[in-house]
Formats: structure tokens, sequence, C-alpha cells
């Protein structure tokens, strides 16, 4: 069909001889199969890393403050550090999922699910300390404008920080509502596609019970495409939001009216280095190598060069500008020759090392599509980003105008432990999700699997661009897609009301749909490349038995020796004489001894 | 009264638009079609006139922008002007600037949430909601395409949609009408 045409210099995003039922089958297995050991030595190390943390909050919040290292002149350090950088890696999904749907890149939809839920977990994690700061987080709800006990004591709509708390609320409740609805046909197909009654159960109600009717898809992808159209300039209005707890300030340093959209930029570039390392792993731990690709890899480095290269303009302005003033303070700032050598030049050089570059590797082709060296430069962004808010909190505010006060900032343990405590809860949340979410949004990788998947863009190559692309298993209408030729192939679609009469037969009109589920695990027998066996030879088929399992498709060794109990209970239903014989007899060990003597 | 569907599945996307298409061009009633996908073009081939939820938004996102000014009108000018930073509170319009975060902020809040609930409410999606999907297959590989019989011949239309590819047909009796 020419509507799957794609070029063919495209590379293709899903590997491997796929078919739709491949892609349920491959998104389904971590959550239908059981974890591994590594997955249980890491969630191990993060929940105690979590719990540590979660132990450093409960002795901040009961001793106060005072416990972390913050001093006169440096009263923001770790903890809004943190809040940015966890927010800015809270970017990527939303833009992978809202911003290059609107661009219509097919790549993003192996990569988006993840992306989301990494940017939910990711804002989670942030939005923990500004809770914490308020040292007193059971009063959280003053943010809000509600009628409350002072009289009219109301919020401060002219303060970012308050602006800040409508972002970040609405970012996080809109990302969320967004992933969710990706994945109500995901869960559907976990659904119906699990044995378990309680996996049945548990993702029924996730499910929503989605159906997955024409007119729910209708719905469902006017749905995305508006809501990808509001998280677009939401997703970019909160870290403007963000750079503005900043830039209205009076600051060298932060009072700076470029901040937004050099914000923006670095937080896409941390978000995409996190989706980097997270996926790198997940592909390889998941056996999902043939959907998230080297080429996935690639574009998402390309991003990583782009919004890199803006930060680095940025950078490079910041420095020209502070120096151009001539005004003495801007001397002190994060980004000039007197943080360059002034006692934080390790944060700046570690800041421009990791940022600026190591990223530039990634112009050459070869180290982009370098899977162990991305990971590492992934791994450095993620570094760098975080000495980015450091330098820009601490060093602009260790220098005062004051000279007196100057100051050094020290980080205690609760410092310390706090933040490694939320990248362990960051990684409970995201091991638990790998384990029971669909990772993939299968459902919208099966919409692109004709135009970008690799067999199918091997067909086009071999018969032209006009080749069909209809997978049919079993073709009523052999001579091609519903040629309407009068009598082909039909005899009469309810045959089991009249034709009983003939004991012989199974009636396999009626018990169609188990035969196809039965010949789906056993495989179908092709009579042009392989031979029948003597089925008989098995103890417990006898020439009745062999007869009717040659009647449903089944004629070989190889087919008996894949039949498991759910097989065994398909074949009882189809032909009701010898309930339980097959398990019994263990047909299926039996033609596999059979199948390896021949 | 009973009402009688065929339940016709189909094991690919491509056979199915055009069975769809044979379908109605042969005036057959299709009353619904299950997939595991969005099928590009399917509303449009199955006749399904366009969904509203866009122009629903736009008006839920100017019902947020309201309630924005509103509330930023009584709580900051009118019920406690307060001079924060000689920031002019005299009048809303003054004051505007600061405001814009947030009136852009309820707008897309407004807008996305009450768009997507409404989604839920229209396609009848919330928790604890049974799945109607006839075939579990049809959320895996397999397209389902429900056709009412009404007064057709039974024999002649299965072997109808036989011929447009369908891999199995079921009759369906239902005893209400739904």
């Amino acid at each position: 069909m020419s509507s799957h045409y794609e070029a063919p210099i495209r590379e293709p995003l899903v590997l491997g001889d796929k078919s739709y039922h491949d892609i349920s089958v491959d998104v389904g297995a971590p959550v239908l199969g059981k974890a591994n050991k590594s997955w249980w030595i890491v969630f191990t190390i993060s929940l105690i890393a979590f719990l540590w943390g979660l132990g450093c909050i409960i002795y901040t919040l009961s001793t106060g403050i005072g416990v972390w290292g913050l001093n006169k002149t440096i009263g923001w350090a770790w903890d809004i550090t943190n809040f940015v950088w966890w927010v800015g890696i809270g970017h990527a999904g939303t833009l992978i999922s809202a911003v290059l749907l609107l661009f219509r890149q097919k790549w993003r939809m192996a990569v988006n699910r993840s992306a989301e839920a990494m940017t939910i977990f990711a804002v989670v994690q942030a939005g923990l300390f500004p809770i914490i700061h308020m040292g007193r987080p059971w009063l959280a709800y003053w943010v809000l404008p509600i009628p409350n006990q002072f009289g009219s004591l109301w919020v401060n709509f002219n303060s970012p920080l308050l602006w800040d708390v409508f972002a970040i609320s609405t970012y996080l409740s809109v990302s969320l509502v967004f992933w969710w609805t990706g994945l109500l046909p995901d869960f559907a197909m976990i659904r119906d596609r699990t044995t378990s009654p309680f996996q049945k159960k548990i993702y029924g109600i996730l499910s929503f019970g989605w159906s997955g009717r024409v007119k729910d898809w209708q719905r469902f992808e006017e749905v995305s495409l508006v809501l990808a159209g509001l998280a677009t300039p939401l997703v970019l209005s909160v870290h403007t939001i963000v750079s503005f707890d900043f830039a209205t300030s009076v600051v060298p340093g932060w009072h700076s009216t470029i901040y937004p959209p050099y914000f923006v930029a670095g937080a896409i570039f941390s978000g995409f280095a996190m989706v980097q390392t997270l996926l790198i792993i997940m592909r390889k731990v998941s056996n999902l190598e043939d959907y998230i690709t080297i080429l996935h890899i690639e574009y998402m480095n390309k991003v990583i060069l782009l919004t890199g290269g803006i930060v680095t303009v940025a950078y490079i302005i910041e420095y020209f500008i502070a120096w151009y003033s001539g005004v003495p303070y801007e001397n002190y700032v994060y980004l000039s020759f007197g943080a360059a050598t002034g006692p934080y030049w390790w944060a700046f050089w570690a800041l421009i090392i990791c940022n600026l570059i190591v990223p530039l590797t990634l112009w050459v082709k070869k180290l982009r599509r370098n899977i162990v060296w991305t990971f590492i430069v992934a791994l450095i962004i993620n570094i760098g980003m975080w000495f980015e808010r450091f330098d820009i909190i601490v060093i602009d505010l260790s220098k005062d105008r004051l000279t007196s006060s100057w100051a050094m900032f020290q980080p205690t343990f609760v410092d310390i432990g706090t933040f490694i405590g939320t990248i362990g809860f960051f990684f409970v949340l995201f091991l638990l999700y790998a384990r029971t979410f669909p990772v993939i949004a299968q459902a919208e990788v099966k919409t692109i699997l004709k135009s970008s998947g690799e067999s199918f863009k091997r067909l086009r190559a071999e018969h032209g661009d006009d080749h069909s692309h209809v997978i049919v298993q079993e073709y009523p209408a052999n001579a091609g897609p519903a040629a309407n030729v009068e009598d082909k192939n039909f005899d009469t679609a309810f045959s089991d009301s009249k034709a009983e009469d003939n004991v012989d037969t199974v009636a396999a009109e009626a018990n169609k749909g188990k035969i196809n589920s039965l010949l789906n695990t056993v495989g179908t027998f092709d009579p042009k490349v392989e031979e029948q066996d003597d089925l008989q030879k098995i103890n417990g088929i006898g020439p009745v038995m062999e007869q009717k399992l040659h009647q449903i498709g089944i004629f070989t060794y190889d087919q008996v020796s894949r039949m498991t109990d759910r097989e065994y209970d398909l074949l009882d239903e189809i032909v009701s004489e010898f309930p339980g014989r097959a398990k019994r007899d263990d047909w299926a060990g039996q033609a596999l001894k059979l199948k390896n003597k021949n | 009264m009973a009402s009688k569907k065929i339940h016709a599945i189909y094991t690919d996307d491509d056979l199915l638009m055009q069975a769809v298409k044979q379908t109605r061009a042969a005036n057959y009633h299709i009353s619904d079609v299950f997939t595991p996908f969005p099928v590009h073009g399917l509303d449009h081939a199955v006749g399904l006139a366009p969904t509203r939820l866009a122009i629903t938004s736009f008006l839920y996102g100017l019902t947020g922008l309201t309630v924005a000014v509103v509330l930023m009108n009584y709580i900051m000018i009118e019920d406690w002007p307060q001079n924060i930073g000689g920031k002019p509170a005299f009048t809303f319009y003054q004051n505007m600037p600061a405001f814009i975060p947030i009136m852009f902020e309820l707008t897309v809040f407004f807008a996305a949430h009450l768009m997507v609930i409404t989604f839920y409410m229209r396609s009848k999606l919330w928790p604890f909601k049974k799945a109607e999907n006839p075939d579990l297959r049809t959320t895996d590989d397999h397209f389902l395409m429900e056709v009412d019989i009404a007064n057709h011949d039974v024999e002649k239309l299965t072997k109808f949609l036989y011929d447009t590819g369908a891999s199995e047909i079921s009759l369906i009796e239902n005893e209400q009408d739904h």
C-alpha cells in the first residue's frame, strides 16, 4: 500500500521481522514475566538510598533547616539546586511526547512512554525540595489561594515563587494525564494477554475498560493532538517560570534576561541526557533493542547537541556581557574570570568541561552511534547540569556586594543524604514502572510498523513501493484481499447447528477461534516445505485422534512438542472425546523425543 | 427486541480498511469496529462524524482564563491591594503583566483536564469499567468489524464478509438493544 511509503534512505525504526503480535509479546514480556536478579539488586540499592533520604528529611523536619549547610550569605544551596536539576530532567518526557508529536517525528513512539514516566518521577522529586524547604510541610496548602483564618491574607500573585506553584502543579498533573491516556490501550493489551486473574483485574482497573472502538480511537488521537498542543507551550513555560525565580531578583548573575530561553534549552539538554541514561540500560535489560535502536539513540544525541549548543552560546554571552558591563560585582558571577580563578574554580570548570566540551564529541557520527560513549556522555551531562545550577546559586551568592559577608558553602550529611535519597526514590519509582507498565507505547509503534519496520522496508526494496503489506495468517480468500468471487472457499459460516451428524469431523468452523489460537502457539504446517510425521507413534494417539489432529492442522512432532497445558485444554475443548488424555500421556514430551530421533 | 450482529475478524489493518469500504459500499451497516491501534482514516471510512473534543477544549481554556482573571482581580485588586515591590495594584490592567504566567497556567490546566475528563466520560472510560471488546485479540493484533444484520440474509452477508477477507465470522444475538 502506498500509504505506508517511507523514503528508503530512512533507517528502520523497528528492527527484525516483527508482526503486530510480536510487538505485543515483546512489550508485554517484562510485565508478564518474572524479575531477574539484577533488577532486585538495583531495586534494593535504590530502596536503601531512598530510606536514607527519608531519614534525612525526617531529621530536617524534626530539627529544622539549620541541619543543612546554609549560612547567612548562602541561604539557598543544594535544596534549590536539586529542585532545578530535577525539574530540568523532567522536561524531556513531555518534549518528546508533545513537541515531537507536533513535528510528526515517528521515532518518539518507542521512547515517549519511558521519557514521560521519567518526567513525572523527576517532577515528584523536584516538588519535594520546596516542600521540605518550607520547614513546616504540613502547612504547604498555604501556597494555595484559599480563604483562611487570618482575615483575607492571600498569596502573592506577583511572586515568581507562586507562579512556580501553579506552573509545576499544572505541568505535573497534565503530564500525568497525558501519560495515562496514552497508557490505556497498552494496559488493555496486557489485560487481554495475561493469564493471571489477579493481573487481569488490576490491568482491567488501570485500563479504565478501554475497548479500542473506532470512535474511542478517533477521540484518543484528537485528545493526544490537543494535549500535545497545550503541553508544548506548557513545558516551555515551566522552566521559564523556574528561571524567573532568579531572573526577577537583583542578585548579580541572577538578574539576567537571557535566563528563560537558556534555562529551557538547559532543561531539555539535561532531560535528554537522563533519558539516554535510563533507556540505554532499559533496552538491554528488557530486551527492547529492536524498538529502541541505535538510531533512536543517535536522534536523541542530536537533540542533545542542539540544546547543548544553545546552552553553550548562552554561557558565552553571559560571560561576555558580565565582562563587557564593566561592573566589578559581575566579576563574581558564575560565568566570569573571577569565578574561573576564584575559590569555586573547580565548580566552574566542572560546568565548562561537562556541558561544553564533552558533548562536542557527539559531532562525530561514530561516537554518536556508540552506545557506551553515549552512556558516558549522558552521565557527564547529568553531572554538568547539576553543577550549572550549583554554580548559579552558590557561586553567585557566595560573593555578594559586602566583602565582609563573603562565604563558602559546606554541605552537611543531611544535604547529601537528601539528594541521594531523591535519586533512590526516583529509581525506585522507575524500576517499579519498568516491571509493571508497558514501557513502550505498543499501540503507537504498531501504527508505524508497516512504514518504518525493517522487514516491511525490505519488502518494499525487493518488490517495489506498491507491494501489498497485508498480514494474513490464514487467508480464506487466497487470491488476495477481498476478491469478491462467487462461492470461493466458502462453505457455510455456521455449520455447527446442522452439520453435527458427522461424528468424526471436528466442528471446524465453530471452533475456528480455538483452532487458530492453538495453531498460533504450536505453529502451522506447510506441506510444501515440511513432511508430516506419523503421529500414531505417540502413545495415546490412535487413528481417530490422528485424523482429528490433521483436521485441526497438526501434522508434525514439532507442533505437538510445543503444546503446553493451555493447548491441551484448547484441544480438549475442540475434541471433546478424550478429555485430559493428552496431558496424562505427556504428548509434548513424547513428541519432543520422537522429533529429536528423526 | 433481539438485535443480531455479525462479528467479522480481520488480521490486518489494510484488509480491514478495504473491507470497511466494501461493506459500506454494499449498504450494510457497520455498528462498530474494534482495533488494537488507531488505523489512519478508519473513522472517515466508517463514516463517523469528526469529534468535537478540540472545540470543548478551547471553551474550557476560555473558562480557565476567566477563572484566573476573576480570581486574581478579586484577591490582588479588590479584596486586599498591597504595594509589592512597587508593582502598581490600583487597577487590574496595571498589575496584569505580573498575572500573565498564572493566566496562562490556569488556561492550560482547565483546557487539558476538562477535555480529558470529557473524553473519559464520552467514551465511558473510568476505573472499574468493564472492557467491552468482544474478542481479547482485538487489543493485540486482530481487528473486529461488527455489522448489523437487520433484515439482510445472514448467509449472504456472512459470505460477503468472508469474501472481504475476514478470517473468522461469528453470529451474535443480543437480547437487549443498547
